[in-house]
């Protein structure tokens, strides 16, 4: 199970870069949405899937069930990824219209610029 | 247990929340930040004493025994960061009353500024690793913020890059972080110390330890990721860019310091090795780009990457001496970084330009602007009495004492080189012929950004005079970093 875990997270990561080195802004931000992806994925298969009882429950076998904490991290890192993709898009989007462009390779440079 | 060392992280938090409504009475806004930042330096003030009395201070969040809980800590690097953090703070809303704008004033500027502070204060406090990546990731959220607020054509555009790389950066903390769960089993930073002790550090954890400091060194700007960083803070106006300047690359090095000291200290080697020369090419490129400039902005914000370099070399050293340097010149940078660049904006604003060649003669206009310049830039230097010079003379001595003869003298040839890339931004804008003068420059505005300015200047004046009264404090703290196991000891005590 871990290798095909390491398999799609690989894959997500390849997504995601491809994607980030994009030059259409919005792109770039879904290639985002995936890296976080691939990094919950990885965290998830860090806990390793042994084990078949729940957790906190007394009355188990306590030594037969899945490290939790992993679990809370990805919870924790997915809320975050998730706020900071809706200011991304939110800017994105403001950015366009100011700039009247979603092309990276346009956006560098400045008037001031020696 | 001692909730004390929270108080900086929650008062500034508190006031975040209380700034958030009647957004649109600027007195209120300016006389509440004002009053949240005095309470919280004072908090951070009790704070330091306490801990220098007492040893480091650690709170575990619902009690729960030591290892498995969320842990705060608060040792004299910490305390002393926090504090220094909240009275930059303190000077850069100050001059903010003077430059940043209404609009951004009645648009959440003040929130944002206390919820930065927020996360910045929570990095240096925090106690688990895990932890860490989540007061990382409230700083940020504060200050993307802060960079595109006011919604200018070169904000947005450079916005868009700087969330860019931190959210690839984020997501590497992540990925790093996993790692080392998986290799040694737990978060809190005091017993991953322990763990890594017991088994050695074997190669998969020095892995581990070079993506930290790919991760850190993002943050921090140090050699091949610093890229990111001269245009970004150039675009947010000049307060958000002292803050920025002054605490968040610091944050970076502050943890680079942190997990280099802590937890790989057993393969010196390899993994301090790397930071030396990382450090070294770090110094040398910020030199070249604060050389190369005509920008006033850029040569200080050039400035930045060179003192992280300096400040890592002495982490790199690895022994007391060049840690308690490193601790020092840490603080003298975050202090005098926040004063050049407010001095920056002041001769933005009375010249209306940030060109070095349309600039000239203001020492005939505004003489007292142009000594505490020519302070500010001989304490960034490190001349004797001033604040620059008792870090950096530790660092070498550190550097000395590792053996490390050439790279230590190669710190003292950058000074070379720092001085004159501020004396340039003195001779071209202070001496010569009149330059171009702002035809606007209001006399009550003008005192409003120079007196928190001048305040500044003399704090850091009083830094480098006061070296005997901070030395016992700065001591101890590189104590505590060159021994981990005073750190571990009073953690894994702390909790019952």
């Amino acid at each position: 199970m871990e290798i095909v875990m390491a398999f799609v997270c690989g894959f997500l990561f390849m997504a995601a870069i491809y994607l980030i080195l994009s030059r259409s802004l919005l792109r770039v931000i879904i290639g985002t949405g995936l890296l976080s992806h691939g990094a919950h994925l990885l965290i998830l298969t860090m806990g390793s899937f042994k084990g078949s009882s729940p957790p906190v429950l007394s009355g188990h076998d306590a030594s037969d069930f899945v490290d939790p904490l992993p679990q809370a991290l990805i919870l924790t890192a997915i809320v975050i990824s998730f706020g900071v993709t809706a200011f991304f898009l939110v800017l994105a989007y403001r950015a366009y219209h100011e700039l009247k462009t979603d092309d990276l390779s346009l956006m560098k440079g400045s008037e001031e610029h020696e | 247990m001692n909730n004390f060392l929270l108080l900086p992280i929650i008062i500034p938090f508190f006031f975040a929340m209380i700034l958030m409504f009647g957004q649109k009475k600027i007195a209120f806004q300016r006389i509440t930040t004002l009053l949240g930042l005095v309470i919280s330096i004072v908090c951070s003030l009790g704070l330091v004493l306490n801990v220098y009395e007492n040893g480091p201070q650690i709170v575990t969040f619902g009690n729960w025994p030591v290892p498995f809980g969320i842990t705060m800590v608060s040792d004299l690097l910490s305390a002393l960061l926090v504090l220094t953090t909240l009275i930059l703070a303190f000077f850069i809303v100050w001059y903010g009353f003077g430059s940043i704008g209404k609009d951004r004033e009645q648009f959440f500027y003040y929130p944002g500024v206390m919820f930065i502070l927020t996360g910045v204060n929570g990095a240096f406090t925090t106690g688990d690793i895990f932890n860490l990546f989540v007061f990382f990731e409230v700083l940020l959220m504060a200050s993307y913020l802060l960079i595109v607020l006011g919604g200018e054509k070169a904000q947005l555009q450079e916005s868009i890059k700087y969330i860019l790389v931190n959210v690839i950066s984020s997501a590497l903390f992540v990925i790093t972080v996993a790692y080392l769960y998986s290799v040694v089993g737990t978060l809190n930073m005091a017993d991953i110390s322990l763990k890594i002790a017991d088994i050695q550090q074997p190669g998969i954890l020095t892995v581990i330890a070079v993506l930290f400091l790919l991760v850190f060194g993002m943050k921090a700007a140090i050699f091949p990721l610093y890229f990111w960083l001269p245009s970004a803070y150039a675009a947010p106006p000049i307060p958000v860019l002292a803050l920025f300047g002054a605490l968040l690359t610091k944050v970076g090095v502050y943890a680079i310091t942190r997990t280099y000291t802590l937890f790989f200290t057993h393969d010196l080697a390899f993994t301090h090795e790397i930071l030396l020369i990382l450090s070294i090419i770090t110094i040398i490129a910020g030199c070249i780009g604060a050389l190369a400039h005509f920008d006033v902005k850029q040569i200080i914000i050039y400035n930045i990457v060179i003192a992280v370099g300096v400040i890592l070399f002495g982490v790199a050293q690895m022994n007391e001496t060049a840690l308690e340097g490193a601790i020092f010149y840490l603080i003298h940078d975050m202090i005098i970084k926040a004063a050049l660049f407010m001095l920056i904006g002041i001769v933005i604003y009375v010249t209306g330009t940030t060109n070095l060649r349309k600039m000239g003669g203001l020492m005939q206009t505004y003489p007292a602007l142009g000594w505490f310049f020519l302070i500010a830039a001989l304490g960034l230097v490190g001349v004797p009495p001033l604040s620059g010079f008792i870090g950096k003379l530790l660092i070498v001595q550190g550097g000395f004492e590792a053996g490390n003869t050439w790279s230590s003298i190669f710190i003292l040839a950058s000074s070379v080189a720092v001085l004159l890339s501020v004396m340039r931004i003195f001779i071209y804008a202070f001496w010569g012929e009149q330059g171009q003068l702002s035809s606007d420059v209001q006399k009550s505005k003008y005192n409003t950004l120079f007196l928190p300015t001048v305040l500044l200047v003399v704090l850091s004046i009083f830094y480098g005079l006061g070296t005997e009264w901070l030395t016992p404090f700065m001591g101890d703290a590189a104590k505590l970093l060159s021994d981990p196991s005073i750190y571990t000891d009073a953690v894994m005590k702390g909790g019952e």
